[in-house]
């Protein structure tokens, strides 16, 4: 992952404007304000540059309130993307000092007083405008994969599953599809080319989800998704750099516990087809 | 008309959460061409937040549950003001929508034999909440969200086009049901509404349009709620000639943080409670044994020994108090904080860390171990929560019917989810909402397209150009704001009129209300509404919050002038409307309904009484006479 924010095509500008101690937005009220200076990046993707704002901030505050302070006091136009402001819903995904975070979730207290902090969009998808990309990558990625096959014979209310073997895709599906983790991986975050035929790890995960999933029927059907997610959607391509894991802010082991034992699972198969119909078969028994 | 964007559709769903979603996949089904059409991304809608859990009665971990205990329970929690058979369609079905979802790859947590686990929450005699930890709404709608991916990828099997008969447009707001003829009570023609990235306008023209756009919370300055949340379908039904029903209740949730003030407002699941949290005053006083109102002192326990026998041996004892419905749990932290006995930040003390193993809380709480380490610096396994009461859920929308969620007043017009009314009463119980979601949506979407499906090409209202352009004028209108506010009046910035009014309703139209209060709330809202004509913003179309906020601020103060005028017509207290000055619960009243309408969107909003149906005679049996007797009249008992 690199240190450094995007490059600026225009230097740090100075906003007339950009300078205010009102207290806008979702306002705030504890203890004295401190004044908190950030470098946003304005703009659309090629004629975009680094803007300058001064605001407070106040005790507790994450880097999205100071955004809203800027929205409401001195860039009424200023465009972010945010839903619930609670690390839930996975839409405030930006860069702040060049490292891929949730704005909501990022406090305030985490960088030094006079820290100047640059706020940057994710660098992988195209910008539409300030803050906001066009994640489209990932809606496109998300169709590509084969969706759950139902399990033939059992119907709504018959399902049985242990705790034990629910938890390994429940895992999986704390994604919170932030696409933090499609952003920092190097297969694409500077590789156009490489788009088409990568997934990105939150995508090869669902394959793994699918896969570990006790009632899924896919290899009845005669997909086997582990050699899927090799063939059709760059398994392949991932060296397993775990940066990946690093950046996800629901902590999910990305690369240790989808992506390696999916490229375990690919191999063998590939070597085998019969091992894996028979570990199909017994795992379908033991949950019967 | 050459800028705005034409395409048509057999159904047009408006909103992506839980509703919306449900009553899509129900249309495409029924093998009509569906829009859906959201305000975020496809997958963030408000539905994503919930924590705690999905109400169905399926049994799984008591099998004395059934639909009849639930529905019991719905009416309980809403003081006997819900639509009953709103209520009992959705403790009938909730069961068989839960189940679908499982066959759609919904992994929910498991009981030992390897059924779908179930967990207490207030105001449910049994364990009844579907949960997966406390993240049941992303497992919602994320199945939602790839079910509908499966039907793309059906389609594009047989058509090469994944978005042939279903599609997402995404980041788009409808500012407007377009009606036959462009009168507010018309056959419904379709809607209109910008694209947020590009700033350009876009038409669907479709005979049927259901209403799934959530709630209303962010007109209240302490709300749980996210910033989607300004009440578009409710103003939506308003402008189209559908009125509201039940506008005054709104759900005051108890737990939610209190410190730091950035995240003031922001949820504290009840299953902190249903797991075993209690809550205590500065004095450390478990508070809420105090609380219990007559009509449910038969249920819930007298003394902490009771209350901690329950979660182990629920046959023997009666439930903790901490787990009353929402309305007298978040009056009661009120009361609490009012005569002295908060919190150091102005709330009370809910404890968990002594109550289960650190291990258990981060297994069963994860989200909000999570939440209160990241954000508050607080080990809620070591430590105590601070938490309040927080807006969360509004039980007043559109007036449905409860079999079709058909709208009232305008054919082809469909409401489901949280901005349809009716369902709740006076109060929802948690866990009721997802559950509505799924039942009301599938309905939606099914007479949707039955209705759709039964009307000719030729015989759909399309409509004019005349009514699209002014759709257009409206929505621009900000932009020109300076100009047109004439007489040298000062042009208005957005977010200062929509700071001002979740002042005006957190503070006048809150959680305990006063007559005068409300008369100056309503004063306040008209001086707003004058000044919001004058909102001017800067910059352009393209992906403008400053101007997206502008349009919103119509929807915002048409809803909060609903629920002022609403509440001040009320003269009694009831689930999520507290009166000071009408403390009792009044059986007169719980024959009334109130409907806001709109006949004259110059002349605001009109209130009228309509008398609430009588129940079904089987489902009265379902309850004792005597604790029918404190809600319902004498005249109706006999
Ligand atoms: C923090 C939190 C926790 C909760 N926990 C629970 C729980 O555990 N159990 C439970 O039962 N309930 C819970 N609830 C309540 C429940 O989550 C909501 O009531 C429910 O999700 C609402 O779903 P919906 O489908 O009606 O709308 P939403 O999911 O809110 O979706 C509304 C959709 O409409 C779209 N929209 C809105 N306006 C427009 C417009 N003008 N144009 C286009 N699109 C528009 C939005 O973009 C969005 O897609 C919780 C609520 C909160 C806030
Ligand atoms: S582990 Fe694989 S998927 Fe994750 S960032 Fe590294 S290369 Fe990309
Ligand atoms: S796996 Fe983690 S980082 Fe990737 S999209 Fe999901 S939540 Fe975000
Ligand atoms: S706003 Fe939802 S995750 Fe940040």
């Amino acid at each position: 992952m690199s240190d450094s924010t995007d490059d600026p095509t225009g230097g740090p500008t100075d906003d007339p404007r950009a300078e205010a101690t009102a207290d806008g937005g979702t306002g705030a009220g504890a203890g004295p304000p401190r004044r908190a200076r950030l470098r946003i990046w304005r703009g659309d993707g090629p004629s975009g540059r680094l803007t300058d704002y001064t605001v407070d901030a106040h005790e507790g505050e994450v880097v999205l309130d100071l955004i809203h302070r800027v929205q409401a006091t001195l860039a009424p136009d200023l465009a972010v993307r945010w839903n619930c402001k609670a690390g839930k819903c996975g839409s405030c995904s930006a860069e702040i000092n060049g490292r891929p975070r949730l704005l909501c979730m990022t406090r305030m207290s985490l960088f030094a007083p006079d820290e100047v902090l640059t706020v940057t969009p994710m660098r992988t998808f195209p910008v539409i405008r300030d803050l906001v990309t066009d994640v489209g990558f990932n809606y496109a990625k998300a169709r590509e994969i084969p969706a759950f096959v139902p399990p033939r014979g059992l119907g709504p209310g018959e399902y049985r599953m242990s705790q034990e073997d629910v938890a390994r895709s429940q895992e999986f599906r704390k994604c919170i599809e932030c696409f933090l983790c499609q952003d920092v991986c190097h297969v694409v975050r500077d590789h156009e080319e490489n788009k088409e035929s990568f997934a990105g790890p939150r995508f090869l995960m669902r394959a793994a989800e699918l896969d570990t999933h006790p009632l899924d029927a896919a290899g009845e059907r005669g997909l086997d998704r582990a050699r899927d997610a090799q063939k059709e959607h760059g398994l392949g391509f991932c060296n397993i750099t775990k940066c990946c894991t690093e950046v996800c802010p629901e902590s999910i082991r990305i690369t240790d516990n989808a992506l390696i034992p999916l490229k375990e699972r690919a191999v063998d198969r590939a070597y085998d087809p019969l091992v894996w119909l028979g570990s199909r078969i017994r795992r379908r028994r033991r949950d019967d | 008309m050459s800028n705005v964007a034409r395409q048509t559709w057999d159904v047009v769903v408006v909103g992506a959460g839980g509703a919306g979603l449900r009553a899509a996949i129900e249309a495409r089904e029924q093998g009509l061409r569906t829009a859906v059409i959201c305000k975020s991304l496809f997958g963030k809608a408000h539905t994503v937040m919930a924590e705690g859990g999905i109400a169905a009665s399926m049994g799984n971990v008591n099998a004395r549950d059934d639909w009849r205990t639930h529905f019991r329970d719905t009416l309980r929690g809403g003081k006997f003001l819900n639509h009953w058979r709103m209520a009992e369609l959705h403790a009938r079905e909730a069961p068989d929508r839960v189940w679908e979802l499982e066959t759609w790859g919904a992994l929910f947590d498991r009981t030992r034999d390897g059924r779908i686990s179930q967990r207490n929450f207030g105001g449910h005699e049994y364990p009844r909440l579907a949960h997966v930890g406390d993240r049941t709404g992303l497992e919602l709608i994320r199945t939602l969200q790839q079910r509908v991916v499966a039907l793309q990828q059906e389609d594009f099997r047989e058509s090469g086009d994944h978005e042939a008969r279903l599609r997402i447009f995404q980041e788009c707001t409808v500012t407007r049901v377009l009606t036959e003829g462009g009168v507010p009570g018309g056959r419904v023609a379709g809607v209109f509404g910008y694209a947020r990235e590009s700033g350009t306008f876009l038409v669907l023209d479709a005979p049927a349009v259901v209403l799934a756009t959530g709630g209303i919370g962010k007109s209240f300055k302490v709300t749980s709620n996210s910033w989607e949340y300004t009440g578009d379908g409710h103003a939506l039904a308003l402008l189209a000639g559908a009125p509201l029903v039940n506008m005054e209740f709104v759900q005051f949730h108890p737990t939610g943080m209190v410190w730091p003030p950035s995240v003031k407002g922001i949820l504290v699941t009840e299953s902190v409670r249903g797991d075993g949290g209690v809550l205590r005053n500065s004095a450390g006083r478990r508070f809420m044994f105090d609380y219990v109102p007559e009509v449910f002192r038969a249920q819930y326990a007298a003394d902490e020994a009771e209350a901690d026998g329950w979660y182990e041996d629920p046959e023997h004892h009666r439930r903790p108090p901490e787990l009353l419905p929402r309305d007298e749990v978040a009056r009661a932290i009120n009361a609490e904080v009012k005569a002295g006995r908060g919190s150091p930040h102005g709330g009370v003390f809910l404890d968990v860390s002594t109550r289960l193993p650190a291990a258990e809380i981060e297994r069963r709480l994860p989200s909000m171990h999570h939440q209160f380490k990241q954000l508050a610096d607080v080990d809620i396994t070591r430590e105590p929560m601070e938490v309040g009461p927080t807006c969360h859920y509004v039980m007043g929308g559109v007036d449905v019917d409860p079999d079709t969620a058909a709208a009232t007043g305008v054919p082809g017009l469909f409401a489901a989810g949280e901005v349809a009314g009716g369902m709740h009463g006076s109060n929802r119980l948690g866990g009721n909402s997802l559950s509505d979601l799924l039942v009301f949506g599938r309905r939606a979407g099914l007479h949707a397209a039955l209705h759709a499906g039964g009307l000719a090409p030729a015989r759909r209202p399309r409509a004019g150009d005349a009514q699209v352009a002014a759709a257009e004028a409206e929505a621009l209108r900000p932009f020109g704001g300076a100009e047109q506010a004439g007489g040298g009046a000062e042009p208005e910035n957005p977010y200062t009129i929509h700071t001002e009014l979740q002042r005006t309703m957190n503070d006048l139209v809150g959680i305990i209300r006063r007559d005068a209060e409300m008369a100056e709330a309503l004063e306040r809202l008209a001086a707003l509404r004058a000044r919001a004509e004058r909102v001017a913003v800067e910059g352009h179309r393209q992906y403008n919050p400053g101007w997206h906020l502008a349009l919103d601020l119509r929807n915002m103060l048409l809803v909060s002038e609903c629920v002022a005028l609403a509440a001040r017509e009320r003269t009694e207290s009831r689930g999520g409307h507290t009166r000071d000055d009408h403390p009792a619960m009044d059986p007169a009243w719980r024959r009334v309904n109130l409907l806001c309408a709109l006949p004259e969107p110059a002349a605001g909003v009109r209130l009228t009484r309509r008398g609430l149906p009588a129940m079904r005679a089987d489902l009265l049996d379902l309850f004792e006479r005597e604790e029918l007797a404190k809600y319902l009249t004498e005249e109706e008992l006999t």
